[in-house]
């Protein structure tokens, strides 16, 4: 059993990084802005709204992302809507993760406490003064554990653009992979590199929740 | 005409009514505590007053404009009046500072430096200049009340309503508080109290309602309700009260 | 859509349920692998000894850390490299199964933590060994503990089925492939229909597990989901 990996491989698995980088950092700020209004319909509004929201989320956890990235990209071709590789990709993984986001949100939200909410109210504070200057900033903070979670599992699955034909890191190394068959070696420094990710993300998230930390409020990490 | 009119307040939650046809008024300048048993709607009628809760029937004005017509912007009536909880509910991811200025920065619509200052002013009023930029956990109870009865004060407030602002205190914090309330009537300041401290009802209300079930029982000057009342039901609450609680304030 | 659509649509249903059969055998064995390995797992992080119990950390991270596409085709066609002859069904029964045990070793642990070492050292005072107590008083409450973040676990592992197509398991998402690669205005319809079956999976399956859940409720004895991605 003899392994090969030649170093001229990594400056073209970089690329490949790169991409998967942007497309992750491009569909959780989509689904971050999505599924906070997701959340606030669920909680505070009535009728359609609230309904047309849940449903939203149901959907969307309900089924495969796999599903819904083909559903956007060759199911919307099929009505004459056709889209890049790379922006089926944002919007099918920005869509998807908002439903995630908006089930945190809601329940961080939840997690404020009623009196917050009372005595802005007493201050003549309006319902939306209420929600962006006292709700939204502590729900924030408290949502910051679970939301990193979802932007590591976010990084992780966008690992199947490869298949709709972008070329990301999973992409490149699919092709040296089958190019070279060197499929052990190419993977394994993938998933290397993966992991290596997803340890920089968690550790800088880390820092981000101490820097914005407030004594008394949130969580601590058990 | 009085500051604040209350006539005729109806409150019910499911079948349970908590207030059944309440009126009094404020005027100007006054102190009146209410006093009674727990769960006989004290809270719900100082929730009533700014609307916090709505009334099911029943009409209040303050200043003349009456708060519970459709067409009050109840916002800017809210504004007027300061609410102090009987758990602070201070603003957990604001400072002492933050906390206080909100109102003035959000509400009123006032400059950061002039709100900044304001907010100062009434920190050193009720003793804690030195703890503006401190977050509410790292406060004590009687702090954490004492700030909140700032961020009230702050609003410039016709009327400050009070829901028990000393029960969620340790009995050694309870001094504090009350001692920044008296130099309130002090100043001047109209107050609607409901406390369990007799101490101080005794001393700085100039008036005082007994509460039970939701009506008004007994209302009069303490110095007769507390030696003299007319209805035997209050004197056998205030002597239980008294045991209970002592007249240690 | 037009009415050829629909027939091509309606004479699809056969093979694309035959395909979802595939998808609930995966399910079925991705599960039960992930179940054991992720107990014992679990097990050795909070009893083991230190060396082992590290060990047990680096492989939750491990499996945590990669994602599933590379997982399956890490294992699939690196394997195939060296000749060993593995299946796509049995290579992402394997993938998606060690992916699982590292989720679910989470979920256990932080149960078995949750039932904590007073339970332990009562058991241990009666005169059981610590097998004994792990497997009579701290497992029985630990895995009550564990149905609802392991419900979770499971609508998430439920639709990452789908992925086995990308190493060439011919599931339910592949099938859909096929008819819409017949018929391509089918592609939207198709998509819509294998989605649907998943929402009904995920209820019936969460309708199964809530269920479960009630059945072995003891009362006091509670625990709320985490509601976390798994």
């Amino acid at each position: 059993m003899e392994l090969i990996f030649k170093w001229e491989w990594l400056p073209q698995l970089g690329r490949g990084l790169l991409l998967t980088v942007e497309l992750t950092a491009a569909c959780i700020s989509i689904g971050a802005v999505l599924g906070l209004l997701i959340a606030i319909a669920r909680l505070y509004a009535r009728g359609p709204i609230y309904w047309l929201a849940s449903a939203y989320v149901q959907f969307f956890r309900g089924t495969p992302l796999l599903v819904q990235l083909f559903m956007v990209h060759f199911g919307l071709a099929g009505w004459g809507i056709r889209l890049t590789p790379l922006l089926s990709g944002i919007i099918a993984m920005g869509l998807n993760t908002a439903a995630y986001q908006a089930e945190y949100f809601r329940g961080a939200i939840q997690a404020v406490k009623r009196g917050q909410t009372m005595a802005a109210l007493s201050l003549g504070m309006t319902r939306g003064q209420t929600i962006q200057h006292v709700i939204v900033p502590q729900a924030l903070r408290l949502v910051l554990p679970a939301w990193s979670n979802e932007l590591v599992y976010m990084l992780k699955y966008t690992s199947i653009v490869y298949l709709i034909g972008l070329p990301d890191l999973m992409g490149i190394g699919r092709t040296i992979a089958s190019n070279n068959f060197r499929f052990f070696e190419i993977y394994a420094v993938v998933a290397l590199i993966y992991l290596a990710l997803v340890l920089i993300i968690t550790f800088g998230l880390r820092l981000v929740e101490a820097a914005i930390r407030v004594p008394g409020l949130g969580t601590a990490r058990q | 005409m009085a500051l604040l009119v209350v006539e005729d307040l109806h409150k019910r939650y499911g079948k349970e009514e908590v207030l059944r046809g309440v009126s009094f008024t404020l005027e100007r300048g006054e102190t009146k505590v209410i006093i009674g048993p727990s769960g006989t709607g004290k809270s719900t009628l100082l929730r009533c007053i700014n609307r916090l809760t709505e009334p099911d029937r029943g009409r209040i004005w303050l200043n003349g404009e009456e708060i519970t017509s459709r067409r009050t912007n109840i916002y800017k009536i809210r504004a007027q009046i300061g609410f102090v909880f009987q758990d602070f509910n201070l603003f957990t991811h604001l400072t002492a500072l933050d906390n206080v200025r909100l109102g003035l920065i959000r509400v009123k619509r006032m400059p950061r430096r002039e709100a900044t200052e304001r907010a100062m002013r009434e920190l050193a009023r009720v003793g804690l200049a030195d703890k503006a930029n401190a977050y509410p956990a790292q406060l004590s109870g009687g702090q954490q009340q004492r700030v909140s009865i700032a961020r009230a004060l702050a609003m410039d407030p016709k009327l400050i309503l009070f829901d028990e602002p000393t029960s969620a205190l340790d009995p050694e914090l309870i001094g504090e508080v009350l001692q920044v309330m008296i130099e309130l009537a002090e100043a001047g300041m109209t107050m609607l109290v409901v406390t369990h401290e007799m101490g101080f009802a005794r001393s700085v209300a100039d008036e005082i309602i007994f509460m039970e079930k939701g009506v008004i029982v007994e209302q009069g000057p303490p110095e007769v309700l507390f030696t003299n009342p007319k209805v035997p039901r209050t004197a056998e609450f205030l002597r239980k009260i008294t045991e209970f609680y002592g007249e240690s304030s | 859509m037009t009415a050829s659509d629909w027939q091509g649509l309606l004479k699809g249903v056969p093979s694309l349920l035959g395909g979802l059969g595939i998808n609930l055998q995966i399910l079925l064995g991705l599960v039960t692998l992930g179940f054991l390995v992720g107990i014992v797992i679990a097990l050795i992080q909070v009893y083991g000894p230190r060396p082992l119990a590290t060990l047990a950390v680096g492989y939750e991270w491990f499996f945590r850390g990669v994602p599933e596409m590379v997982l399956l085709l890490l294992i699939y066609y690196g394997l195939r490299q060296f000749h060993v002859p593995i299946t796509p069904f049995i290579a992402a029964v394997v993938a998606l199964g060690l992916r699982s045990s590292a989720y679910q070793s989470q979920i256990f642990r932080g149960a078995i933590q949750a039932v904590g070492s007073r339970q332990m050292m009562a058991a241990l005072s009666v005169g059981m060994t610590r097998l004994q107590a792990i497997r009579h008083v701290i497992l029985p409450q630990a895995l009550r503990l564990s149905i609802p973040p392991w419900s979770n676990e499971f609508s998430s592992v439920l639709k990452d089925t789908t992925l086995a197509s990308a190493i060439g398991v011919i599931e339910v998402f592949k099938r859909a492939r096929f008819i819409i690669g017949r018929q391509y205005g089918l592609a939207l319809p198709a998509f819509m229909l294998v989605a649907l079956f998943f929402l009904v999976l995920t209820y019936m399956g969460n309708w199964i597990l809530g269920a479960l859940e009630r059945r072995y409720r003891i009362p006091g004895f509670e625990a709320k989901g985490t509601g976390e991605r798994f």
